[in-house]
C-alpha cells in the first residue's frame, strides 16, 4: 500500500499539469471508488512498462537500421524468426495478463459487494430510477422520495437499486463508485459508502437522447444526525407523492429538485431483480415500504 | 471453357467448382443467420407477456404434415440429382417438379398455420415470444418461397437447354439450398414445436 | 408525413448549405459528363465494370468522400465542445452528427477502404486474373454504394439517425426516436451489409481456390492471409447484423416486441446482438491493416517478415477471440462478477497475439535497411500510437476499472487510438504503397510526408486530451458542458488538433491532384523493389493481370526470382478468358436502393414494386447466357509489347 501511495503521489504530480485538482477518478471519497482508483493506477503503471519496452525497441531499430546509415551495398539477411524470442514475447504478456486478470477478478468482486468494514451493518437501500432526463430517488425504509438530488449518511453502507422508466441510463457518482446501467426490465445494484461529508457530482453517463447532457444530480453525504434531521424535515414538511403527481413527473422532460413524504414504489413497484444480484439479506418487497423506518 | 469429363457435369468446369464452393460458404453464412434467429427465439420464448405460450397455440398435426412434406421433398430432390448424374433428363425434371409441389404444400400448411394463429389473437405484435417465433418461421418460409421460384427457373432452363455443365451446376446448387432448408426445419420442428408442446 | 416534416432537416442553415453543395456538386458532375460526352465512357468503363481493379478504385473513391463527410461531422463536434456552453449546434443536431460520424467512419469509410484495397491487390498477390465471382463483386460494390447513398440522403430528407451508432434500444425504438432517422439506419446498413457479406463469400472462394500454382497456404503473402481471415470473420459476423437490423426494422415499423419495454421485450438483446457483430467488425477493419503493415515493413526494411508462422497464428487466434469478447462493451449491465471476469480475461487475452505481431514487426526491421517512404512512415507511426490504443484497451478490459471508464471520453480516446493508427494509417499506407500499381505514377513523396506528419501529430493533439478528460469524469456524447467543470481548455486543445487533422487530410487529397499534374508517368512496374506477385506485372495493370500466370515455389517468390535473375512472367501466351461487363449489378442495386428508400417511409407498395424489379434482374441473370469472352493471343502479345516497350 505504501508503494501505491507513492505512485499516487507521482501520478498526482502528473495530473497537476492538467489542472489543480486531481482528476475526478483519482480523487475518491469512498471505498468502492478508491479500489477502482488504485486498480487504474496499477494498470497504468503496468502499461507504462509495456510502452517503454516497445518504444525503446522501436527507437533502437529506427536509429540503428536506417538505410542512410547502412553501407550502399549492404543487403539485409534472410531471417525466419526465433523460437526463443517468440516464446519470450508470448509468455511474458501471458504473465502480465494473468496478473491483471487476478487483479480484475478480485477488485470486481470487491466493488460488487458491500464495502469492506461494513460487513456487519445493514445497508441503507435507495432506489434510483430514471425517466426522460431526471432521476428519482426512493428511500423505502424512510418512506421518502426525492428528485434530482440524493442525500446519504457518511460511513454507512449504501445500496443503490437501479432501474429506468425508458431508455437505458447509467448511474454514476465517479467519486463514490463506478457506474452501472439502469434498465426498464430489471434492477441492478451498486454498493458504496462515503468516507467524508461533501457534495459530489452524479450523472447519467449513458446517452439517452436530447436532454442527456443536462442529466446530472447532486449526491450529498452528511453525518447520520444531519441525515436523520433531513429525513424528518421531508417527512413533516413535504406532501406525499401521489400517483397522479408521479405520472406528471415521468412525462416531464427536465424538472428541478423536489422531495416527497412517500415513494412511488407503493403504486409503481420496481421491476424484477436480476437473479445474479439477488441479495438474500434483503427480502423487502418494494410494496411493503409502508413499514416503519428501521432505526440504526 | 475447359470441360473435365472425368468429373460429374456440375463439377466439370472450373467456374462450376468455384460456384459450388462459394455456395457452401454462403450456406455457412445462412447457418449463422438461422443460428442467430434461434438464439433470439430461445432468449425470448418464455417472454409471453399477455399473449399465449407455445404450448397453448402449437398443434402437432399440421406440423407433422409440414415435416413429412419437407423431408420427402429433400428425398425427391436427392433422387432428382441422382437422375441428373446418370443423364436422365426427364426423370430429373419429374423429381424436381415433385419436390417443388411438396414445397408448395409445405408452404400452404404454414400459411394456414399463421392464419390460425392470427385468428386466435396471436399476432407478431402480441408478445416478444410471438415476434421471435413468427420471424424465425417467416424467415424459413420466405426461403422456401424463394426456393420455389428459383426451382421453377431451373426446371424451365433444363427443359429448354437440356443437361449441360451450366444447368447441372445450377440444379446441384439448388439441391444444396433445398437440403439446407430441410435441416433448418428439423431444428425448428424439434426445438420449437416439440419442445414447446412438451413444456 | 407532409413535405414540411420531410424536409425539416433543411431548416437548419448548416444542413441546408450542405444539401445545396451536394446538389450543386451532383449537377456539376452530370453537366460535366454531358458536356464532355463522357456518359458512354463512364457507363462502359466504370458503372458496368466487373474488373476487380476498377471496382477497388471505386470503393476507395467513395471511402475518401465519406472520410470527408464523416470528418466534417467530427470537426463540428469538436467545434461545438471546444468551449463550454457553446451554441453552435443544438442537442438534436449534435446527436445526429455523432451518430452519423460513427456510422460513416466505420461502415462507409473504413470498410470500403479496406475492401477497395483487397479488391485491387488480392487477385494480383495470388496471381489470379480476377476474383472468383466478378459479377457478384460488382453487386457487392453497388449494394454498398446504395447503402452509403441512402444513409447520406437521411441528412437531407427526413432526418438522420440520432440514437448513436450503437442505436441501443429502447432509445432507438419508435417511442423514443420517432423520426425516420433510425429507419434509414436499419435499411442503409442492411443494404451495404448484404454487399459486404457477398464480398466475404467472394474473397474466401478466390483465395482458397484461385491461387497461382505452387502457392500453398503457408506461401501466401501476409496481406492475403489477413484478408482471408477477415473474410471468414465477415461471413460469420455479418449475418448477425442482418438479423439484428431486420428485428430493428420489425420493431420500429411493424410493431413487433423484440426490444420493447412491454409484452416481454428485452432491450439488452439488441446490445448483445449488436456487439456480437460489432466486436468482430473491429477486427474486420483492423486485420487487413495488419496485413498491409506486414507487407510495407518487409518491403522498406528490405527483409522478409520476421516470424511468418507466428504472424499467421496470431491472426487466427485474434479472429477466434474476437467472437467471445462482445460483453466487454457492457460490463455495466450488471451480469455479475463471474460473467464479467470471463469476458475480461478473453478480452485481455487478445493483447497476447497482438503483442506477438508488434514484436515481429519490430524484429523484421532488425538488420534491415529502412527507407522512410510515405507508406513506411504510416507503418512506423502506427506502432507507437497503436500500442497506446492497445494498452488502454487492456485497461478497459478490466471489468472493475471499466465501471469508471465506461461511457467516458477515455473510451472514445481509446478506440480512436486503435482505429486511426490501426485502420486509417493502414489503409493510407496501402493507398500510397499501391497507388503506382493502380495508376502508373507515384504520389508526390514530399506532400505525402507532410500530410503524414500533420495527421500523426494532430491526431495525438486531438485525442490524447480525451484520455485525461475521461479520467476527469467527462461523459461521451454530451453536446455541451458548463464552464465550472473545467473541461474547457483540454477540449479547446482537442479542437485545435482536429483542425490540424483536417489540414493533413486536405493535403492528402490535394496530393492526388498535384501528382496527377506533375508526377512522371510510366514508372517501372516494380517501383518499391517489392517482394510479392503484384509487383511482377505492369503498372497500371492490364485487364487480365498476368499474361503468364506465375508459378510459385516459396514465400516472397518474386523477390528471390529477382535476386536469382529468373523471370517468373516468361512463357508463351495463351488466349485468356475474361468475364463480360454488365450493367445488371448497377441497375439491380438501383432498385434495391429504391425499395429501401420507400421502406424508410413505410411506403410498402412502391417498395414491393421496387423489390420485384430486383427479383426481375435476378431472374434475368438466371436465364442469361453469358460465358464471357476470350482475349486472343495476338491481343495479349500486343498489349504486353506496348506495356513492356513503354518502360
Amino acid at each position: 500500500m505504501k508503494k501505491l501511495s507513492l505512485l499516487m503521489l507521482v501520478f498526482g504530480a502528473i495530473t497537476m499539469l492538467a489542472g489543480c485538482e486531481p482528476l475526478t477518478i483519482f480523487n475518491p471519497k469512498g471505498p468502492n471508488a478508491e479500489t477502482l482508483s488504485n486498480t487504474i493506477i496499477l494498470s497504468i503503471i503496468t502499461m507504462a512498462f509495456i510502452l517503454l519496452v516497445v518504444y525503446t525497441l522501436l527507437a533502437f531499430m529506427l536509429t540503428k537500421y536506417r538505410a542512410s546509415k547502412a553501407a550502399a551495398d549492404y543487403e539485409p539477411p534472410h531471417e525466419e524468426g526465433s523460437h526463443l524470442l517468440e516464446i519470450i514475447w508470448t509468455v511474458i504478456p501471458i504473465i502480465i495478463v494473468a496478473f491483471l486478470a487476478v487483479v480484475t477478478v478480485r477488485t470486481t468482486s470487491t466493488v460488487e459487494a458491500r464495502p469492506d468494514g461494513y460487513d456487519n451493518q445493514e445497508p441503507l437501500v435507495i432506489y434510483a430510477s430514471s425517466s426522460n432526463w431526471k432521476w428519482h430517488f426512493s428511500y423505502p425504509e424512510q418512506g421518502i422520495e426525492t428528485v434530482n438530488y440524493v442525500n446519504l449518511p457518511v460511513d454507512r453502507a449504501i445500496e443503490f437499486k437501479l432501474y429506468s422508466f425508458g431508455p437505458i441510463t447509467s448511474f454514476w457518482i465517479p467519486q463514490l463508485a463506478g457506474q452501472k446501467y439502469a434498465m426498464s426490465d430489471m434492477v441492478t445494484t451498486i454498493h458504496l459508502a462515503a468516507d467524508e461529508v461533501g457534495s459530489f457530482m452524479g450523472r447519467n453517463s449513458n446517452f439517452n437522447g436530447r436532454g442527456f447532457a443536462e442529466m446530472e444530480f447532486e449526491a450529498q453525504s452528511m453525518t447520520q444526525q444531519d441525515f436523520d434531521k433531513w429525513v424528518m424535515d421531508v417527512k413533516t414538511h413535504e406532501k406525499p407523492l401521489t400517483e397522479e403527481k408521479f405520472n406528471e413527473l415521468l412525462t416531464a422532460e427536465h424538472v428541478g429538485r423536489s422531495s416527497y413524504s412517500s415513494t412511488h414504489l407503493e403504486f409503481r413497484p420496481a421491476p424484477m431483480e436480476h437473479s445474479e444480484h439477488m441479495n438474500m439479506n434483503h427480502t423487502e418487497d418494494s410494496t411493503d415500504s409502508e413499514t416503519e423506518t428501521h432505526s440504526h | 471453357m475447359k470441360i473435365d469429363a472425368s468429373l460429374p457435369l456440375e463439377y466439370s468446369t472450373e467456374e462450376n467448382q468455384l460456384k459450388i464452393f462459394g455456395f457452401w460458404i454462403f450456406l455457412g453464412a445462412e447457418i449463422v443467420l438461422f443460428a442467430t434467429l434461434f438464439t433470439v427465439y430461445f432468449t425470448l420464448h418464455n417472454r409471453i407477456g399477455n399473449g399465449p405460450s407455445g404450448a397453448e397455440i402449437f398443434e402437432l398435426t399440421p406440423v407433422l404434415w409440414e415435416t413429412f412434406l419437407l423431408l420427402t421433398s429433400s428425398f425427391t430432390i436427392g433422387l432428382g440429382i441422382h437422375a441428373m448424374r446418370i443423364g436422365h433428363k426427364k426423370a430429373m425434371m419429374t423429381f424436381f417438379a415433385i419436390t417443388l409441389l411438396l414445397g408448395l404444400g409445405f408452404l400452404a400448411i404454414e400459411i394456414d398455420e399463421f392464419v390460425t394463429y392470427v385468428h386466435e389473437g396471436a399476432t407478431i405484435q402480441t408478445s416478444a415470444f410471438l415476434s421471435a417465433l413468427m420471424t424465425l418461421l417467416g424467415t424459413h418460409g420466405a426461403h422456401v418461397t424463394f426456393g420455389l421460384f428459383w426451382g421453377i427457373a431451373i426446371v424451365i432452363q433444363v427443359a429448354k437447354r437440356g443437361l449441360n455443365p451450366q444447368t447441372a451446376n445450377k440444379a446441384f446448387i439448388f439441391s444444396l439450398y433445398w437440403h439446407f432448408l430441410d435441416v433448418v426445419w428439423i431444428f425448428i420442428f424439434s426445438f420449437v414445436y416439440l419442445k414447446g408442446l412438451i413444456s | 408525413m407532409n413535405a414540411k416534416e420531410l424536409f425539416h432537416p433543411m431548416q437548419e442553415p448548416m444542413i441546408l448549405a450542405a444539401a445545396i453543395s451536394i446538389i450543386v456538386g451532383a449537377v456539376v458532375v452530370v453537366a460535366g459528363l454531358t458536356y464532355f460526352k463522357k456518359w458512354g465512357y463512364f457507363y462502359k468503363n466504370w458503372l458496368s465494370t466487373v474488373d476487380h481493379k476498377k471496382i477497388g478504385i471505386m470503393y476507395i473513391a467513395v471511402a475518401l468522400v465519406m472520410l470527408f463527410r464523416g470528418g466534417v461531422d467530427a470537426l463540428l463536434m469538436r467545434a461545438q465542445t471546444a468551449v463550454p456552453d457553446n451554441g453552435l449546434l443544438d442537442a438534436q443536431h449534435y446527436n445526429e452528427i455523432f451518430t452519423t460520424h460513427g456510422l460513416l467512419m466505420i461502415l462507409f469509410m473504413a470498410m470500403p477502404f479496406v475492401i477497395g484495397l483487397m479488391n485491387i491487390v488480392i487477385p494480383l498477390q495470388i496471381g489470379a486474373r480476377d476474383v472468383a465471382f466478378p459479377r457478384l463483386n460488382a453487386v457487392s460494390f453497388w449494394l454498398f454504394a446504395a447503402g452509403a447513398g441512402l444513409l447520406n440522403l437521411s441528412f437531407i430528407i427526413g432526418g438522420s439517425p440520432d440514437a448513436g451508432w450503437t442505436a441501443y434500444f429502447p432509445l432507438a425504438s419508435i417511442e423514443f426516436s420517432p423520426t425516420v432517422g433510425n429507419n434509414y439506419y436499419s435499411l442503409a446498413l442492411q443494404l451495404s451489409g448484404i454487399g459486404t457479406l457477398m464480398t466475404g463469400v467472394n474473397f474466401i472462394t478466390t483465395i482458397i481456390k484461385m491461387r497461382a500454382p505452387g502457392m500453398t497456404l503457408m506461401k501466401m503473402p501476409m496481406f492475403t492471409w489477413s484478408v482471408l481471415i477477415t473474410n471468414v470473420i465477415i461471413v460469420f459476423a455479418f449475418p448477425v447484423l442482418t438479423v439484428a437490423l431486420a428485428l430493428m426494422m420489425l420493431d420500429r415499423q411493424f410493431g413487433t416486441k423484440f426490444f420493447a419495454m412491454q409484452d416481454g421485450g428485452m432491450d439488452m438483446l439488441w446490445a448483445n446482438l449488436f456487439w456480437v457483430w460489432g466486436h468482430p467488425e473491429v477486427y474486420i477493419v483492423i486485420l487487413p491493416a495488419f496485413g498491409i503493415f506486414s507487407e510495407i515493413i518487409a518491403t522498406f526494411a528490405r527483409k522478409n517478415l520476421y516470424g511468418y508462422k507466428s504472424m499467421v497464428m496470431s491472426m487466427v487466434v485474434i479472429s477466434l477471440l474476437s467472437f467471445i469478447v462482445w460483453a466487454h462493451h457492457f460490463y455495466t449491465m450488471g451480469h455479475g462478477v463471474m460473467v464479467n471476469s470471463v469476458f475480461s480475461i478473453t478480452t485481455m487475452a487478445i493483447a497476447v497475439p497482438t503483442g506477438v505481431k508488434i514484436f515481429n514487426w519490430l524484429l523484421t526491421m532488425r538488420h534491415g535497411k529502412i527507407q522512410f517512404t510515405t507508406p513506411m512512415l504510416y507503418a512506423l507511426g502506427f506502432i507507437p500510437i497503436f500500442t497506446i490504443g492497445g494498452v488502454t484497451g487492456v485497461m478497459l478490459a478490466m471489468a472493475s476499472a471499466d465501471y469508471q471508464y465506461h461511457n467516458t471520453m477515455f473510451l472514445v480516446a481509446h478506440f480512436h487510438y486503435v482505429l486511426i493508427p490501426g485502420t486509417v494509417f493502414g489503409v493510407l499506407a496501402g493507398y500510397h504503397y499501391w497507388w503506382p500499381k493502380m495508376f502508373g505514377f507515384r504520389l508526390n513523396e514530399k506532400l505525402g510526408k507532410t500530410a503524414f506528419w500533420f495527421i500523426a501529430i494532430s491526431f495525438n493533439v486531438t485525442f490524447f486530451p480525451l484520455f485525461i478528460l475521461g479520467l476527469d469524469g467527462y461523459a461521451r456524447r454530451m453536446y455541451t458542458y458548463s464552464a465550472s467543470t473545467g473541461y474547457g481548455p483540454l477540449n479547446m486543445l482537442s479542437f485545435i488538433g482536429g483542425l490540424g487533422l483536417a489540414v493533413g487530410f486536405i493535403l492528402l487529397v490535394y496530393n492526388i491532384y498535384y501528382s496527377w499534374k506533375h508526377m512522371p508517368r510510366n514508372e517501372q512496374a516494380d517501383i518499391w523493389d517489392g517482394r510479392t506477385l503484384e509487383w511482377a506485372t505492369h503498372s497500371p495493370v492490364p485487364e487480365y493481370n498476368f499474361a503468364i500466370v506465375p508459378t510459385v515455389t516459396r514465400l516472397d517468390e518474386y523477390w528471390f526470382a529477382k535476386k536469382e535473375g529468373r523471370d517468373i512472367t516468361a512463357g508463351t501466351f495463351e488466349k485468356i478468358h475474361m468475364p463480360n461487363n454488365t450493367g445488371t449489378p448497377f441497375w439491380m442495386s438501383g432498385f434495391f436502393f429504391l425499395a429501401a428508400f420507400f421502406a424508410v417511409f413505410s411506403q410498402w407498395i412502391p417498395a414491393i414494386i421496387s423489390m420485384l424489379g430486383v427479383f426481375g434482374f435476378m431472374l434475368h441473370r438466371s436465364f442469361e447466357k453469358d460465358h464471357g469472352r476470350y482475349i486472343s493471343v495476338e491481343e495479349v502479345a500486343a498489349t504486353e509489347k506496348k506495356l513492356r516497350g513503354d518502360k
